[in-house]
């Protein structure tokens, strides 16, 4: 019991320590934040239930006013702007990811790729374009070619998640709950 | 940790957290049922006097708040120069910028403690699952591992630097999320030692 609250509220902490160091160059030349990257190892490290529960505790305390989304942003505000359909998104995003991996029997590394485009992408997007759509007063359409200015910094964090999910697997074998 | 609640006191901040929430929630929905431009000059304008209320100080920091809206209002702005529908335009970005400018206003007047409060009121009726004690110790670690964790990865990048000539870049993912992993362990044994997390 203690295990599984520990690891939801520091990986909840995670989430927001990437949002809030100086964006990382994390391909050569491409600055972006890591925050993403956070809900996705949420998912493919924790599990579906623990990375979600991971991610609703941090969102939480961002909607009680701590300014942990990257940029500084926090508050009530951030679930009233365009950016609302993403925030919601995010932990069903670390479910779908977390549910993809424990399903799988690929290579971790394989299997968290897959896992982080599935849910920190596909499913991700489908909810940000709706927020965006509607917030905007947009077609899908017109919301989705806006989204998609993020879908090459995404892809490149898919396959992030997959290398760190990788390494974890084989320093702690026994620290990938999502395989536990 | 700096939160974004108000250093200035304005009358808003005595009172009660849950009632500036009902009302936030009522009045963002009645936001999104009008359409007519007009009203919604008339809810902006009322946003602005209330950030008014507060003196210059409080209205300039809600003011920088609404700064990362900035993006969508020109590309809104510009698409609907562009399609010539300008009414239909200024109706999305009133709206869009009096509802977050609202929220933000219960933010900057409501502490932290009574925010979190009024969610474990909330999650109340949840008890049999997620006892209230749990909830607030997450939202304690939480808030105390944010500072923990930010100084490791400090000295993560820094031991990256003083043996690579190239800048640190996702590797130092790994160290980072490892050493999440192993404080999780840690302080679940230390809980457990003092009693349980309840």
């Amino acid at each position: 019991m203690e295990r599984n609250l520990t690891h939801i509220a520091l990986f909840a902490a995670l989430i927001a320590v990437l949002g809030l160091i100086p964006k990382i160059d994390l391909a050569a030349g491409v600055p972006i934040t890591a925050q993403s990257l956070g809900i996705m190892l949420c998912g493919t490290v924790l599990g579906a239930k623990r990375g979600a529960l991971a991610v609703l505790l941090f969102l939480g305390l961002v909607a009680a006013g701590l300014p942990l989304l990257s940029g500084g942003r926090g508050g009530i505000g951030v679930f009233a702007g365009p950016s609302v359909g993403f925030l919601v998104g995010f932990p069903v995003a670390a479910f779908v990811a977390g549910w993809v991996m424990e399903r799988t029997t690929l290579s971790p590394a394989v299997a968290a790729t897959a896992a982080s485009v599935i849910g920190g992408i596909g499913v991700l997007y489908v909810f940000g374009i709706i927020g965006m759509a509607v917030v905007l007063g947009k077609t899908l359409g017109e919301a989705a070619f806006l989204a998609g200015a993020f879908l090459p910094g995404d892809a490149v964090k898919a396959v992030i998640a997959g290398l760190v999910t990788q390494s974890l697997s084989r320093m702690r074998p026994a620290s990938l709950l999502s395989r536990a | 940790m700096l939160t974004l609640t108000s250093p200035v006191e304005t009358w808003a901040h005595r009172l009660a957290a849950g009632a500036k929430l009902a009302a936030l929630a009522a009045v963002t929905t009645g936001l999104f049922l009008l359409t007519s431009p007009w009203a919604l000059v008339g809810s902006f304008t009322a946003a602005v006097v209330l950030y008014l209320t507060g003196g210059g100080r409080f209205a300039l920091t809600g003011l920088r708040q609404l700064a990362p809206l900035w993006p969508f209002v020109v590309i809104v702005g510009l698409w609907h120069l562009w399609t010539g529908d300008m009414t239909g335009g200024a109706v999305i970005l009133l709206r869009m910028v009096t509802a977050v400018a609202l929220a933000n206003f219960v933010t900057m007047t409501t502490r932290l403690s009574d925010m979190l409060a009024v969610f474990e009121r909330l999650a109340r009726p949840l008890a049999p699952i997620l006892p209230p004690r749990r909830l607030a110790l997450a939202f304690a670690l939480v808030i105390r591992f944010i500072p923990v964790m930010l100084e490791r990865m400090g000295q993560i990048r820094q031991s990256w630097s003083a043996r690579s000539p190239r800048r640190p870049r996702w590797r130092v993912m790994v160290p980072a999320t490892l050493a999440a992993l192993d404080d999780a362990d840690r302080v679940a044994e230390a809980l457990r030692a003092r009693g349980g997390a309840g």
